[in-house]
């Protein structure tokens, strides 16, 4: 357990080094949740409560939004590039020879990640929007914590699902298009775009049962005060679930890998 | 590095051409313009020795864009108009932001690598070559598959212009090309401008995102929904509204929040080449203040 601690601290440590590219992201960040609060206030403003929102609730989503974007890596990346580049070079035959396993070393490393992520580039757009718009800031502390875990659980399901797309490097040698594919529907259907109850008919239902809606619309709507009591629990459940069956997933899927693929000679 | 020097021989390229640096200005130009197509040109081909990977990926470029404009729809979904502008007048915006951007990304869309290259200390090997480091930098991993934007772009800009109910004089017809063209330029200087502040500042190119990719979503919407600092700011310091906003607003015979007389529409040419000759001189800043890492 201790080996995974100090690779999560290791994960948080490296992505701290780059304080220059830290502020710069966080200037993206609110650049762009500038630019998107304002296409809601013009939308809020047409049809008010839409979604299921009112104004400054859909305006929390937006900042929110901003705040996980890095944190939950919807568009993909993060770990997922470098294991991809690790089975692409053979270089994962010595990982695999390593006394730990695969699936929680990329896990501890990305937790750490996610954690810097959500400090680095999740606080201080959220304060900055604060600033300039009326957020619908919790005012219960437990409300914060039942966030923080469901963003933890949207953290599990955001690596499950990458762990997934990097492994298929084993057998298409050329990860690029599962992750490009992998990213786009991360940023459609974790409710980056526009909130997934505002998506019509069938794809809305759809769009609100796949996993990515654990890594922003089910966040969200803790952050919101949407989820409370049975509604709660049902919204962990529903990330533990997704998490335990896309963490099989890759567990299956890297015995069948280690177990049949060659690995490419470096 | 080129254009004060006369080189007597070149070297020959891949094409069989000869490239020979001159000393006069326009000399200079035709010869960065030279390398880059001759760069260009070297990486087309490495792109299609996998036909299958760059249809693939062109399509997800293509996909990815896509989903800005489905989310436009599925916001037209819930109401008639967006700041009191229609499905079809939001398409033009669109349509014309993200083709003039398009064309950008995909011509110098690699400029934004400069902070990596300077982190990693590859960008002395442009240096040392007798190549403009500018021409070197945007055909950089030329990418053919960002053709897909400017596609998405250009059908979602045909679907506002056969839908759009305008008085379509002569002026107005011809200010449609005028924007994508002009509006590219702007947004190569943008490029140009951004890359130049990575001299300095090697691990900040998302501050370039945000005025490049931030600045096509803030134009694909009517400048009515945001707030007038931010108006005025791309108007006069940053001035991407001249890449569509104020020449679409005579398009749309629309009231500019701003109130600015009606001859601006007219001047994205002018803006566009005072924009280039700003970017040149902060690229000619920041290579010259450039320090190797020495790694």
């Amino acid at each position: 357990m201790r080996l995974y601690w100090l690779v999560a601290r290791g994960g948080f440590r490296r992505y701290a080094t780059y304080r220059m590219a830290t502020v710069a992201g966080v200037f993206t960040n609110t650049v762009f949740g500038f630019i998107i609060t304002y296409t809601y206030i013009a939308l809020w403003h047409e049809r008010p409560r839409l979604g299921g929102y009112d104004l400054s609730q859909a305006i929390t989503f937006v900042w929110l939004g901003q705040a996980l974007l890095m944190t939950c890596e919807m568009m993909g990346g993060g770990f997922a590039d470098e294991l991809i580049e690790r089975i692409r070079t053979g270089n994962i035959a010595v990982d695999l020879y390593r006394p730990a396993d695969l699936q929680l070393w990329w896990l501890a490393g990305d937790l750490g990640r996610a954690a810097f992520h959500l400090i680095g580039r999740g606080v201080a757009p959220m304060v900055l929007g604060s600033l300039a718009f009326e957020l619908a800031l919790p005012v219960n502390p437990l409300t914060w914590l039942a966030f923080l875990l469901s963003v933890a659980l949207g953290v599990v399901v955001s690596f499950a699902i990458r762990y997934l797309v990097a492994l298929s490097a084993f057998w298409l040698l050329d990860g690029a298009g599962a992750a490009q594919i992998a990213g786009l529907a991360g940023m459609f259907f974790s409710g980056m775009l526009l909130p997934l109850t505002l998506f019509p008919g069938l794809l809305g239902e759809v769009s609100r049962a796949l996993p990515w809606a654990s890594m922003l619309q089910i966040p969200a709507d803790v952050f919101l005060g949407k989820s409370t009591g049975w509604e709660l629990v049902r919204a962990y459940a529903f990330q533990a679930g997704w998490a335990a069956a896309l963490l099989a997933a890759g567990r299956a899927l890297q015995g069948v890998a280690t177990r049949r693929v060659v690995v490419q000679g470096g | 590095m080129a254009g004060t020097t006369e080189w007597v021989a070149g070297a020959a390229g891949p094409a069989g051409e000869v490239w020979v640096p001159r000393s006069t200005r326009w000399a200079a130009l035709r010869d960065g313009l030279g390398a880059y197509l001759l760069i260009v040109r070297m990486w087309l081909r490495s792109t299609m020795a996998y036909r299958a990977s760059f249809v693939m990926t062109a399509f997800g470029n293509f996909a990815a864009t896509a989903f800005d404009f489905v989310t436009i729809l599925l916001m037209f979904n819930h109401v008639d108009t967006l700041g009191g502008y229609s499905l079809q007048e939001v398409a033009f915006l669109y349509g014309t932001s993200t083709v003039a951007f398009g064309l950008t990304d995909l011509t110098v869309g690699s400029m934004d690598r400069l902070g990596s290259r300077v982190r990693d200390g590859t960008l002395d090997t442009l240096l040392l070559r007798p190549v403009p480091v500018l021409a070197q930098m945007a055909a950089d991993r030329f990418a053919l598959r960002r053709f897909g934007r400017v596609l998405q772009g250009a059908l979602v800009l045909g679907y506002s212009l056969a839908v759009l109910d305008v008085d379509w004089t002569p002026l107005r017809v011809l200010m449609v090309p005028m924007m994508v063209v002009c509006g590219a330029v702007i947004f190569g200087a943008v490029f140009v401008a951004g890359a130049a502040f990575q001299f300095w500042a090697q691990d900040a190119s998302q501050v370039q995102n945000a005025f490049t990719y931030g600045g096509t979503t803030l134009l694909q919407y009517p400048p009515g929904l945001f707030a007038k600092d931010l108006v005025r700011g791309v108007t006069f310091l940053v001035p991407l509204a001249f890449v569509n906003w104020l020449p679409a607003l005579y398009v749309l015979d629309r009231q500019d929040p701003l109130g600015l007389p009606e001859f601006v529409a007219f001047l994205p040419p002018v803006v566009a080449v005072v924009c280039c000759a700003l970017a040149g001189v902060l690229w000619r800043a920041g290579l010259r203040a450039y320090r190797s890492t020495g790694s």
